[in-house]
């Protein structure tokens, strides 16, 4: 048999799972994911009976949603306060974002299934139709499990690390998981709601002092509504034994979600968080506005990512989740680190900037992001470095992916104060588009206001190269397949910061996204 | 709500006042060119520092009915480009100079005074006067060059029809200590003519300029200019320009002294295979006053296969402050666009800053778009090289900002002209030793 024969067999059979066998597990689970799943794989709804508060917001409201959590009077000042400021704020209208009116009294700012009425004691006690659906979603809430890498990626992490998680469906905090063998190092994780009613004092001392109550029209709107999300406190000198992750569902149909993270690092301490979240397919456009806030004391460390799969709409643009986010960490002390990762792979509407505050002396702060936008999707998203403390690093890699007639852009601001000697920002961001309808931006703000530092900026944006396509078509890949290989690889630097588990779900997420966008 | 309609009700108090200080010359083939810019400038009103696009900047000064003082400072040594052969056209705090002036006369080029064309009812540069910049009024404002049309006093109306054997040099000199200048000069290069155009000269204490350049198929255009060394003078400026087929468009300039300069370089690349370069150089010293020095790009590719560069390089000394808003956007079917963009400075000091906003707006695939920007202070490690082969450190610093400044210097085309580019700012350097 002569060489070109050879290959015109590969080639024929690159359709079949044997030859897939042979290649890098890798891109075996891109190749996988692409053949077996439909486009949004989270798109279908549990059918629960839901406790909802009156549509729209108002004092109320804000009242009501204070009461349901069983907050003390100062939380529920707090939060009118907010909701004050909110009305005197008009929404921003800066970003490349086109989107039709929000009608924020035509939400429900409250949903919460029936059977939730009762807090249940532990995980036993919640509705197993709720515990169903994170099943499906592949989110391990019993304790025995552990999260093992998506499915058909089974043995790749063999060794199967811990992760507790803080489950949010809609607005409500189902449970969170190996809240016992956390107590024990001291680390407490649990639903904001519950942290406000048994640790006042460490929420009424960090709520608010990152992203303050009325920091922009949707933190506010934020500050004044969030219903739950997730508290973590870290003890000084510690390593929290496992990675703390919370997932969060949108269920309820017209319901916003808005949750609220507070993540405090005390001095010498490291945590390892994850974030996902998923919601059903529907024809309406969805609000989802939460804010994160994570205080970094001296020496400590904390990994943050995102795996942000929210229903994208569908491919006339109809529905999906508009996600206003308002992220931001502050590396109070010195030496502190933080490290932002995000995959955007989903929202009809994406606007989002993790940002770092790097006040303390020697801190550091990453922002490794991919962003990918296909058919109508519009994402605006970037991040801040503000450098205060003398001698801090930073690095921004981006990598923003436009297909179909989506619009993506990357914006963001480095900032040197005068105080900032011989600090250090290295900025990358590139776009990749696929397809002649699609738009790559990119609008970064770049202040230098001393002269030891060093700022450097570098875009790029490019299509598909015609030649690597070429080549892994050569090697019997159809075109979608080629293109998802030839964007994992673009997106390398950015997955390789991701843990392991979600690295595996991003590369195939990114696999997914791109359905579609080609021929 | 109500908070919006006082702010509005203050800009357009402050645009009122400045209208009320201009001289609106009336008639002439300008006349509804120039009613439409009024109109331009009111329905938008002067900008303000909370507006995105001045941001950095603070147009209070340009905005202000009145010029601020600002003295004349005396030339030093020959005056620029003094050995080319040239025509020099001179106008002083934006008055036309004739006894400065050489002939308005120059072969392939048809020169006129828009003073003078003004007169006449119809004119070729009907379609162009004010044309450029109303197209650059989207996506973002520019309240000055409407200004200027409805305003402009005087200025140049320029059309090549062959190549122009010399260049045209204008040249503003700057006497009054209040003078406010507002110019306009209109530059057609029909198909497959060449011109250079040089600018030197400070030209007032407040300077507002508009250049509105067309350049048709196969037509090249080279600009270069300098703006003038008074420490206390403010600027303004915008060059407008349309670049057709196969055509080339060149723009360089040098900025030294000015307590406040803003250029604005709008370009529109509306043919296919064109080429559109800017470039500027500026070094600043705050210690006379201030230093603020603003270059506004914006590049616009309308055609396939079209090239574009941007190379902005600033020095920035005792609380100078530098700033650099570039765009490229591409247009939907802009194809096999090649897009560029560079703005770095060279901080000498701890106190001066420097403040970029570089943007990409791409709307099409098959495209080659990277934009850089950096800032720092001068490389120690290259300092140290220079001293260790025996190069005083004030020869080694002046050699490693020229040659910071080289990329920005290398697109002027033409040698003698860059040689004189380069020793001016060897002047500059070396009377700002410390």
């Amino acid at each position: 048999m002569d060489i070109e024969q050879e290959k015109n067999m590969d080639s024929s059979q690159g359709q079949s799972s044997d030859v897939l066998e042979v290649r890098e597990g890798v891109d075996r689970e891109t190749v996988e994911t692409v053949q077996n799943m439909g486009a949004y794989k989270y798109g279908w709804e549990t059918e629960i009976e839901m406790e909802f508060a009156p549509m729209g917001v108002n004092e109320d409201i804000v009242r009501l949603i204070s009461s349901k959590n069983g907050e003390p009077e100062w939380m529920t000042d707090w939060r009118l306060a907010a909701f004050r400021r909110w009305k005197e704020m008009e929404e921003p209208r800066w970003a490349m974002l086109n989107y039709p009116e929000i009608d924020y009294q035509s939400q429900y700012y409250y949903a919460k299934p029936k059977s939730m009425a009762e807090k249940p004691k532990s995980l036993d006690e919640v509705d197993p139709k709720l515990l169903a659906t994170y099943e499906k979603l592949g989110i391990p809430l019993k304790e025995q499990m552990i999260l093992a890498g998506i499915e058909g990626a089974e043995g790749a992490p063999s060794e199967g690390r811990k992760v507790a998680v803080d489950a949010v469906f809609d607005s409500v905090s189902l449970g969170t998981t190996f809240k016992e063998e956390l107590k024990k190092a001291g680390v407490i994780f649990c639903s904001i709601s519950e942290a406000i009613r048994e640790h006042p004092e460490l929420v009424k001392k960090y709520l608010g002092s990152v992203v303050p109550q009325s920091d922009n029209f949707f933190a506010t709107l934020n500050s004044a509504v969030f219903s739950d999300g997730s508290f973590v406190y870290i003890p000084p000198n510690t390593r929290c034994p496992m990675e703390l992750s919370t997932y969060f569902r949108i269920n309820a149909e017209n319901t916003g979600q808005f949750e609220r993270t507070l993540i405090i690092a005390d001095k010498g301490s490291y945590v390892s968080y994850l974030e996902g979240c998923t919601a059903p397919k529907r024809d309406t456009a969805q609000l989802h506005a939460a804010v994160v806030e994570i205080v970094i004391l001296e020496d400590a460390e904390v990994k943050y990512s995102t795996v942000q799969n929210w229903f994208p709409g569908d491919e006339e643009g109809k529905g999906g989740i508009y996600n206003f986010v308002t992220k931001r960490a502050d590396c109070r002390g010195d030496r502190a680190k933080v490290m932002w990762t995000q995959v955007e792979t989903g929202s009809a509407i994406t606007w989002k900037y993790p940002s770092c505050i790097l006040r303390g002396d020697d801190t550091s702060g990453e922002f490794y992001s991919i962003a990918i936008a296909n058919n109508m999707q519009q994402a605006d998203t970037g991040t801040k470095m503000i450098h205060l403390g003398k001698n801090s690093r930073s690095r921004i890699v981006s990598k923003g992916i436009s297909a179909g007639k989506a619009q993506n852009t990357y914006r963001g601001l480095v900032s040197m104060h005068p105080k900032a000697k011989n600090s250090r920002n290295y900025t990358q961001c590139d776009s990749l588009l696929i397809g002649d309808k699609c738009g790559a931006h990119t609008v970064p703000y770049i202040e230098v206001k001393n002269n030891s530092s060093r700022v450097e900026h570098e875009a790029t944006t490019s299509k598909v190269d015609d030649d690597q396509l070429f080549y892994c078509r050569s090697r019997g890949m159809d075109e979608e397949e080629a293109v998802a290989l030839v964007v994992n690889g673009f997106c390398r630097e950015v997955l390789q910061a991701l843990p392991m588990e979600f690295a595996m779900e991003a590369q195939s997420l990114v696999a997914i996204s791109l359905e579609g966008s080609v021929g | 709500m109500t908070a919006l309609v006082k702010k509005d009700a203050r800009r357009i108090d402050a645009t009122e006042a400045r209208i009320a200080t201009l001289t609106l010359p009336s008639g002439g083939f300008s006349a509804p060119a120039r009613a439409d810019a009024l109109a331009r400038l009111r329905a938008a009103g002067l900008p303000v520092r909370r507006d995105e696009y001045w941001k950095f900047t603070d147009p209070a000064a340009l905005n202000a009915p009145e010029a601020t003082a600002a003295g004349a400072m005396a030339e030093i040594g020959a005056p620029l480009f003094a050995e080319r052969d040239r025509v020099r056209i001179v106008f002083n705090d934006g008055v036309f100079d004739a006894d400065a002036s050489d002939d308005l006369s120059l072969a392939g080029v048809e020169i006129q005074r828009l003073a003078e064309a003004d007169r006449a009812d119809l004119h070729w540069a009907r379609d162009l006067y004010g044309v450029l910049e109303a197209r650059g009024q989207s996506p973002v404002l520019r309240p000055h060059a409407a200004l200027n049309t409805a305003a402009a006093s005087d200025g140049l109306l320029i059309r090549v029809t062959g190549t122009a054997p010399k260049p045209l040099h204008i040249h503003y000199t700057h006497s009054g200590e209040t003078a406010d200048a507002i110019l306009h000069h209109c530059v057609r290069v029909e198909p497959g003519a060449e011109l250079t155009l040089l600018e030197t000269g400070p030209a007032a204490a407040r300077f507002n300029k508009v250049l509105e350049v067309d350049v048709a198929e196969g037509g090249r255009f080279h600009h270069v200019r300098a703006q003038g060394r008074d420490h206390a003078r403010r600027a303004i400026t915008h060059v407008f320009a349309r670049v057709g087929r196969e055509a080339l468009f060149k723009s360089f300039t040098l900025t030294v002294n000015g307590v406040m300069t803003r250029n604005e370089a709008l370009i529109e690349i509306v043919g296919d295979n064109a080429v559109a370069h800017v470039a500027g150089a500026a070094l600043g010293d705050g210690k006379d006053g201030s230093f603020h020095h603003d270059d506004t790009v914006f590049v616009t590719h309308d055609a396939v296969a079209c090239e574009s560069r941007q190379v902005f390089k600033k020095v920035l000394k005792n609380g100078a402050t530098g700033v650099f808003q570039g765009k490229i956007l591409v247009k939907p079917g802009a194809q096999k666009t090649d897009g560029y963009q560079i703005s770095q400075s060279l901080l000498l000091d701890e106190d001066s800053q420097f403040l970029a906003k570089p943007e990409l707006e791409i709307y099409a695939d098959d495209v080659k778009c990277s934009h850089g920007s950096t800032t720092g202070a001068i490389d120690e490690t290259a300092l140290f090289y220079l001293r260790s082969r025996g190069v005083p450190v004030e020869d080694a610093q002046t050699l490693l900002i020229l040659s910071f400044l080289a990329d920005a210097i290398a697109e002027i085309e033409d040698a003698e002209i860059a040689a004189d580019i380069v020793a001016r700012l060897e002047g500059w350097l070396a009377r700002r030793r410390r």
